[in-house]
């Protein structure tokens, strides 16, 4: 193994984001509805303003090698590459959570975090005494106990999609419970995590080539719709980052 | 004893929002020396709304990026006065501002003013119902002033806003045009109403045909150029999609930051100082008399300030607990009724309909502004018959497209997965072509809804959190429940796909989760007299009459529309008395 090799805490993971952001960078020029476009607008994008995409693998710093498979292997059950295009993790959301993990808000930084805690009803919001970061690193390494007990030594990745699908409904219905953390804290933080790294910024790692805002037709950061208030027709142009990345 | 004492200041103003702000234009211009102490950063619209790092979802609307640092202080929870509260730790159904503009930089900019029939609500029940509708537990009051007395200062407020919208009610005439139940205007407002986005259309005319009375929701955004009364400028709005929770990179959306600080930054008898936590209202032994303020600056030292004339300016929740720290005015206590400070905690209720269309209506949802939109008042106060319905309230009805922000603003039917393929399917086919109107219903006051000290929980500095005792009430959830009942005609005339409608069951707990609005109101409220209030119709202390308390804390009870238009007319109209009254002459405005 090179030192480049040995330092990348995950061969298999680097390659396949590398793989995925080769993927969304080539899926940037064409998603335009060209239909939709006014003659002016038709034409080729001008290279000039495009943003050169990083294809750099990207190396976790919080999670670990056990945790970037079980984040792949769920976030891909939960926003899943298919017809309708690329899933979480074709579009960075491993990225986008090891750097909110890294953010201050995996720290809990602006929650209030002082005890005594007590269980209170769901109503009464967040009362753990768990950081988000403490959430999933717990959470993962409860789950995949749990999946070594019930699939003969297998963890969460190992399993077969259909038996992920499984286990993630029986966590979302709170019919998995944990010692270490709330079962139901773990999966809302992970679905909405999930989500919010598919449909937010790509400046925030995930949403690569914006591949959620071309799935659904939001133009993203452009900011100025002044003259389209009213009009019952197709937006015309495609999503644009805060990075100036075009889509 | 304090690190370092300041020199004496005419005036100190507790707080930088619209209130702080309003009250420091107004005092700096009668010629006090005014110093205002905010515990948040300074903020301006270049740096802090700059574009295109405002248009950021992540970072403004789900990270709280202008929000108050909940490490450093919340508030505590609790259902009833018999349980033990717990901290509201993760930002959920209220989210207070913190720095300079407060709740002002990051509001939706929707500026209602009363119905003159709020500010007397007690008696107006009381007139036209009957005494026997107020339940015994509902602690309902008259504001102490009226409509017309605010009247001058709701114009004054909506020209510092560049207010676009259309009157209803014009020195008694009804226009045709705006709201027809709406209370007498002197004039129009200050610009016409922002242009109406494809749901607005649909909205305003499915309610016109069901015989409702829609009209322009009044808009503290430009609808074109303007100046202000203050000299300050601004643009029309762009439909940007990104007003509440962020600034305006515009110069569009009224707020402290674009209507009244660049003017009053340069005025020499005023001072600002960020990051400045005040803890306390200092009073001399008379216990009659402020002497001034204590507050914790950047450095954490412990700064006095002497000041003639203290103005509390906070966001509701904080300007009562700081009259509970200072020891200004008695604890209320539901058990015996006594004391006012805390008193009438109240709040809002929420429902709606959501609308899903085919693909041939065009939505677009991102073509959003804060407050530009459709409404109508025919289910509000004033024109609801609270007798048949056994219930005492209000709803406004609005369609107002916020933005299309994907992460918090999309809309899926029900039954739609939660995840995996499905909910990719069904976010691809709904996004573009699903709008809601909401349904914003008033909240009453009722007696075991209260605010105090909590016991256990402390804040960064060691003091006392301040404990919220409120639960939903049946008497509120009743009249929403009407309000979706009434106007599933509206949604079945907008022509969609499919309708659903939201409104909590009779018996719903308050949920510290969802957002719900940011409209915390009383615990500070005004009346007629010292017994049954915290204020004077002045909003000034009945008990310490250098202490004016500015803020929607002095609203006896919620109503249906958003608070800031109520709030800043009576900080203005609070202002104009002090400066014609009480400068000549300190003391009590109102004899106890």
């Amino acid at each position: 193994m090179t030192d480049h090799d040995k330092s990348n805490k995950n061969q298999a993971t680097g390659r396949r984001i590398f793989l995925t952001r080769s993927l969304a960078a080539g899926g940037a020029i064409s998603a335009l509805p060209l239909a939709a476009l006014n003659p002016a607008q038709a034409a080729e994008p001008n290279p000039d303003f495009s943003t050169p995409v990083d294809n750099r693998p990207y190396t976790p710093t919080y999670f670990q090698e056990a945790e970037v498979a079980f984040l792949e292997a769920a976030c891909g059950r939960l926003i899943p590459k298919d017809e309708n295009g690329p899933g979480a993790v074709e579009a960075g959301v491993i990225e986008y959570l090891d750097r909110q993990m890294e953010s201050g808000y995996g720290h809990a930084a602006t929650w209030y975090m002082q005890g005594p805690f007590a269980d209170a009803p769901p109503e009464f919001g967040y009362q753990s005494r768990l950081k988000p970061r403490e959430v999933y690193r717990a959470g993962i390494a409860a789950t995949n106990d749990y999946c070594k007990q019930h699939f003969d030594g297998k963890v969460f990745a190992e399993l077969n999609d259909v038996q992920k699908d499984d286990i993630l409904k029986q966590l979302e219905a709170g019919k998995i419970t944990y010692d270490q953390v709330k079962a139901s804290d773990f999966f809302s933080f992970l679905l909405n995590h999930t989500r919010e790294g598919f449909l937010s910024d790509p400046i925030h790692g995930g949403n690569k080539g914006m591949v959620g805002w071309k799935l659904i037709g939001f133009p993203g950061a452009r900011a100025d719709f002044y003259d389209w208030v009213g009009r019952n027709e197709q937006y015309p142009l495609g999503p644009v980052s805060i990075s100036g990345e075009r889509g | 004893m304090a690190d370092i004492k300041k020199k004496k200041v005419d005036v100190v103003v507790v707080g930088l929002g619209w209130t702080g702000a309003l009250t420091a234009m107004e005092l700096t211009s009668a010629g006090l020396n005014v110093v205002a102490l905010e515990r948040g950063g300074d903020r301006d619209t270049k740096p802090d709304f700059s574009y295109p790092r405002i248009a950021d979802e992540l970072e403004y609307a789900l990270r709280y990026r202008l929000f108050q640092d909940f490490s450093k202080e919340t508030c505590t929870l609790r259902y009833s006065p018999s349980e033990t509260a717990l901290p509201y730790r993760a930002y959920g159904a209220f989210l207070p501002g913190d720095g300079v503009g407060g709740a002002g930089s990051h509001w939706n900019g929707m500026l209602y003013r009363s119905l003159p029939e709020e500010l007397n609500l007690r008696s107006y029940v009381t007139e036209k119902f009957g005494a026997s509708l107020i339940p015994e537990d509902m602690t309902i009051q008259d504001y102490g002033v009226t409509y017309e007395e605010l009247e001058p200062f709701y114009d004054k407020f909506e020209a510092i806003c560049g207010t676009s919208g259309t009157a209803g009610v014009i020195k008694g005439k009804i226009t045709g045009k705006g709201n027809p139940f709406e209370g007498s205007r002197s004039g129009d407002y200050p610009l016409p109403p922002l242009k109406d986005n494809v749901a607005q259309q649909l909205f305003a005319k499915a309610a016109s045909e069901v015989g409702y009375h829609p009209y322009p929701a009044p808009a503290a955004h430009t609808s074109q150029v303007y100046t202000n009364p203050y000299g300050m400028q601004m643009g029309p709005c762009t439909y940007c999609g990104y007003c509440e929770r962020f600034g305006c990179y515009n110069y569009s959306k009224a707020s402290p930051n674009v209507c009244v600080m660049p003017a009053l930054r340069l005025r020499k008898n005023f001072e600002l100082r960020a990051h400045s936590h005040v803890t306390k209202v200092n009073l001399d032994d008379t216990k009659k008399n402020a002497t001034g303020v204590t507050y914790i600056d950047a450095q954490g030292r412990t700064v006095e300030q002497p000041a003639d004339l203290v103005v509390l300016c906070a966001y509701q929740l904080h300007n009562v607990r700081l009259l509970m720290l200072s020891g200004i005015g008695e604890q209320y206590d539901p058990a015996t009724g006594k004391g006012t400070v805390g008193k009438n905690y109240a709040y809002q209720v929420g429902a709606g309909y959501t609308l899903f269309y085919d693909s041939n209506t065009h939505i677009n949802p991102f073509v959003g502004t804060g407050a530009a939109g459709q409404a109508f008042d025919d289910l509000n106060t004033n024109q609801l018959d609270m007798g048949k319905l056994g219930a005492i309230g209000g709803s406004v009805v609005r369609l107002n497209l916020t933005g299309g922000r994907p992460i918090e603003q999309m809309h899926l039917p029900p039954g739609a997965p939660k995840w995996g393929a499905g909910w990719k399917k069904a976010i691809k086919d709904n996004y573009l072509t699903s709008v809601s109107f909401g349904i914003s219903t008033s909240s009453m006051a009722y007696r075991n809804c209260y605010l105090d000290l909590d016991p256990t929980y402390k804040d960064a500095h060691g003091l006392p959190l301040l404990r919220m005792t409120f639960n939903l009430n049946d008497n509120d959830l009743k009249v929403a429940q009407d309000a979706v009942k009434q106007t599933r005609k509206v949604a079945q005339a907008m022509n969609a796909k499919q309708i659903v409608g939201a409104a909590k069951p009779l018996g719903s707990k308050f949920d510290l989760r969802p957002y719900q609005s940011t409209h915390n109101t009383g615990g500070a409220i005004m009346g007629e007299r010292p017994d049954n209030s915290v204020v004077n119709k002045y909003l000034q202390s009945w008990d310490v009459p250098n202490v004016f308390v500015m803020g929607a804390c002095a609203f006896p009870q919620n109503r249906a529309y958003n608070p800031t238009g109520p709030l800043a007319a009576l900080t203005l109209w609070s202002l104009h008395h002090i400066t014609t009254q009480y400068l000549k002459n300190p003391g009590a405005l109102v004899q106890a």
